[in-house]
């Protein structure tokens, strides 16, 4: 079944002469469970599709459907509670102020969600935490762990869709191996579908199924994981990456 | 002996497991850190040592403060028992300068929650919601930042009438423009942020972002900026004092105890000076604890 | 033998603090030739600050101590600030990671590598212009003269960073520090830049040290490699031999990489054993 559905999608920043496109006629599905992945470059428009799709960009056109809700400008709670979000930089998207406790106490009383000490508990445990980290501040815990309650947080609603914005790129790369595990495992065992963006063919590589190639704010391709470890790009653009990540990691 | 190392660790730990624990370590490390700056300290203790007096002044004065002796009038510090002399009217000096604390402290107590707390909503609004609320808003904040600050205080103060509720309010409203100033600053790097775009994503409505997510945030700033401005508020209460708009005589205000004093400057010194000397012991304690409190609050450098 | 370029011998970086000191570096010895070394780890790990107590750039209340800092058997670790001040830039480079940060943003380009080459070379300010255009030439950069009058936010985040390598390398340093230089760049300029630098460095027979957290782009651009762990060498190889590596670190650093070529269903992850933080620093020395 479809989970996701956006066709012809423009995104656009600033208005008149200062209008400046990020996002061209973009289409896409993704279905239940999939894992869908976008590769781009910086300025690509790449993250810039997740954030209209979760309202925080309102300059769009196209249709977007997700889980089976047709999309205009406001988003519903419902939404919320369905479609989360996970931040690329673990040191900018948690409050310095809030204990790890108060950040998912408060998105479980926002959805309503009632024993809300079970499910911390519960939620640390899942995403690999454990309950000592329950009082902690952001500034007592490693890039890692904050990427961890990032991603408790944005489970904490129980939804079905995640949507991963480079979500270990600011990280080392064993950390980064630990969280993809751990984005693997979650996926499997709460049958969670994902779009993920990234910018190392790497990392897309090893979770996405299918992974649709980004050049300033268009789709240059789109195109399964194994006809890319073939080789079988058939646009130059795609070609180029696939050469400058196959020879960084030769 | 163990049980003062027990509760030592207790609040250091990084591992806090429950609610209050994890907020008392975290005042606790503030505190630390605060301890380690002296001169924060030092300003801390006089603070302590003047809200002391003026808690104790009853305890402590030695004479009746409004009790006026023409006989011992303009007497040296130290004659008669008069620890810092008498005034023109033969009141005792050290007396009144004792009650004056009480006054000085309630004015800036009270400027020190109106003022900021209405640049805080201003300022936090303004920045949350831009657009023409953020136009209007800041727009106000300018007209009231173009006045000089002593000039719309007296303006205040003539049309509502002079005494010391008064004095506060004019001081008030037109102390609050910088904090909103600050606030809005903060807030437009704050809004930004990926932490309250993930709580947006939550569904969190703007009243809960501005107060419950925004505001934690602006407080630090705004905290250390009160107490440097308490130094300039004092000096604006003892300034309408001095001026006979602000606390009205008999009443022991540093202010208009200075302006008392005026006349017999060149003979008596003591009689302006005491007061003066009280006046910069309070602004510098001030200035001294906003030093220290950036040291801590500066959520920069707050951790890792 | 011949006296290697740079010489260190255990150098620690303090920081001194409230509770307990905390040591960032601990006891790191190395030398530097005419060659390219990669000092590799995560962060935290020190390599980033072994990297600036060789310019002395320890911000205080850092302490910088060692048996020994010599560039050309002159001793650095206790050189005046003002011979310092002549060695950086002079002899040694540093580039950093973001660009955006390391160029005034109110000076052209031009001006201010003409700038830097005089800090360090008496040269006529017509002279500074034409080295400068030249070099820009060298790092690829088509048209210099057009770029020589733009202002840093006018130019792409390849091309600062090629900018970086240009102004850096103008007063004929011996040895170029490169802290990241490319992280902060998309995949596809990260090479490019790698191979201009790299082509530069050994035109010039200068001795590069390439800091970088990851373990593939310096074994494909360095000779040798420092791999360093919570302020220590655990391991140090031959680029060529990275694949005989016997420390669990830095099989885990090479295993933990996704790699589009090899798909794994599970990435290794790396078992941080309490023992290497204690275990002796390996001496890099040569």
């Amino acid at each position: 079944m479809t989970a996701i559905s956006v066709q012809n999608m423009n995104v656009w920043f600033g208005t008149g002469a200062l209008r400046a496109d990020a996002v061209l006629d973009v289409s896409f599905d993704v279905n239940e469970g999939e894992i869908f992945g976008l590769v781009g470059e910086s300025g690509s428009g790449k993250s810039t599709i997740l954030r209209a799709m979760v309202g925080l960009v309102p300059t769009w056109s196209g249709t977007m459907q997700i889980a089976g809700e047709t999309l205009g400008k406001k988003r519903s709670q419902a939404f919320f509670g369905n479609v989360q979000m996970v931040f690329q930089d673990p040191y900018a998207s948690l409050h310095p102020r809030h204990t790890v406790d108060r950040v998912l106490s408060e998105v479980m009383r926002l959805h309503g969600i009632a024993d809300v000490d079970e499910r911390i508990v519960q939620l640390l445990d899942d995403v690999g935490l454990g309950a000592g980290f329950r009082f902690r501040y952001p500034h007592q815990l490693s890039g890692g762990q904050r990427q961890r309650v990032a991603i408790a947080r944005a489970l904490a609603p129980k939804p079905t869709i995640l949507l991963l914005d480079e979500p270990t790129s600011a990280l080392d790369v064993s950390v980064q191996a630990e969280i993809l595990n751990l984005l693997a495992d979650l996926q499997q065992s709460q049958g969670l579908t994902y779009i993920m963006v990234s910018h190392d063919l790497g990392v897309v590589g090893h979770l996405c199924k299918r992974i649709a190639v980004m050049k300033d704010g268009e789709f240059v391709e789109v195109l399964s994981v194994e006809a890319m470890r073939r080789l079988e790009a058939s646009h130059a653009y795609t070609k180029h990456l696939l050469a400058s990540s196959i020879q960084s990691v030769s | 002996m163990s049980s003062e190392f027990g509760l030592r660790d207790w609040l250091l730990s990084e591992e806090p497991s429950s609610r209050r624990q994890a907020a008392l370590s975290s005042w606790y490390n503030g505190w630390l850190r605060f301890r380690s700056n002296t001169l924060a300290m030092v300003g801390l203790c006089v603070l302590i040592l003047i809200i002391f007096a003026a808690i104790f002044a009853p305890v402590l004065a030695t004479h009746d403060q409004f009790a006026q002796d023409l006989g011992q009038r303009l007497l040296r510090p130290g004659v008669d028992g008069h620890l810092f002399g008498t005034d023109g009217l033969g009141r005792d000096i050290y007396s009144r300068v004792l009650y004056g604390a009480r006054i000085s402290l309630y004015i800036v107590l009270l400027v020190a929650m109106v003022a900021p707390l209405l640049g805080l909503i201003v300022g936090t609004v303004a920045g949350y919601a831009g657009g023409w609320v953020d136009i209007i808003l800041m727009r106000i904040t300018d007209i009231f930042l173009a006045f000089p600050r002593l000039i719309l205080a007296l303006a205040f103060v003539a049309a509502l009438g002079a005494g010391i509720e008064n004095a506060v309010l004019a001081i008030s409203l037109t102390a609050w423009p910088p904090y909103a100033r600050i606030a809005r600053a903060e807030t437009l790097t704050i809004r930004n942020s990926d932490y309250i775009h993930a709580i947006r994503l939550q569904g969190a409505g703007p009243m809960r972002i501005v107060t419950r997510h925004i505001w934690p945030l602006c407080i630090s700033s705004l905290v250390v900026r009160v107490t440097l401005d308490m130094a300039g508020i004092i000096l604006t209460a003892a300034g309408l004092g001095f001026l006979g708009l602000g606390a009205q005589p008999p009443s022991p205000e540093w202010g208009a105890m200075i302006s008392d004093g005026r006349a017999y400057i060149l003979d008596s010194w003591w009689v302006a000076t005491i007061p003066g000397l009280a006046i910069f012991s309070i602004s510098l304690a001030f200035n001294l604890l906003g030093d220290g409190l950036r040291d801590v609050l500066d959520p920069k450098d707050n951790g890792s | 033998m011949i006296e290697p370029l740079l010489n260190v011998e255990n150098l620690w970086v303090r920081f001194p603090s409230r509770n307990a000191d905390f040591d960032a570096v601990r006891g790191v010895s190395f030398t530097l030739g005419q060659e390219r070394l990669g000092i590799v780890g995560e962060s935290g790990s020190g390599k980033s600050l072994t990297g600036r107590a060789l310019l002395r750039l320890i911000q205080s209340p850092g302490i910088v101590e060692a048996d020994r800092m010599t560039l050309h058997g002159e001793n650095i670790l206790h050189a005046s600030e003002a011979r310092m001040r002549q060695l950086r830039g002079g002899q040694i480079s540093m580039i950093m990671q973001d660009p955006k940060f390391s160029l005034n943003p109110v000076m052209s380009v031009g001006q201010q590598m003409s700038e830097a080459l005089r800090a360090h070379k008496k040269v006529s300010k017509s002279q500074a212009r034409i080295q400068t255009i030249k070099m820009l030439d060298e790092v690829a950069i088509r048209d210099p003269e057009r770029v020589f009058d733009l202002f840093p936010h006018e130019v792409s985040g390849g091309m600062g960073q090629r900018i970086m390598i240009a102004m850096m390398l103008l007063p004929n340093p011996k040895i170029l520090i490169a802290d990241e230089p490319t992280s902060a760049l998309d995949v596809s300029v990260q090479i490019q830049v790698l191979d201009i630098m790299d082509k530069l460095v050994r035109d010039r027979g200068m001795g590069l040290i390439f800091i970088s957290h990851d373990l593939n782009l310096v074994a494909k651009f360095c000779d040798r490699i420092i791999i360093m762990y919570a302020g220590r060498i655990v391991e140090t190889c031959k680029a060529s031999e990275l694949r005989q590596a016997k420390h669990p670190y830095t099989l885990g650093l090479l295993n933990s990489v996704p790699n589009l070529e090899h798909p794994r269903d599970r990435l290794d992850v790396l078992k941080r054993d309490p023992a290497w933080r204690d275990a002796p620093s390996v001496s890099a020395c040569q």
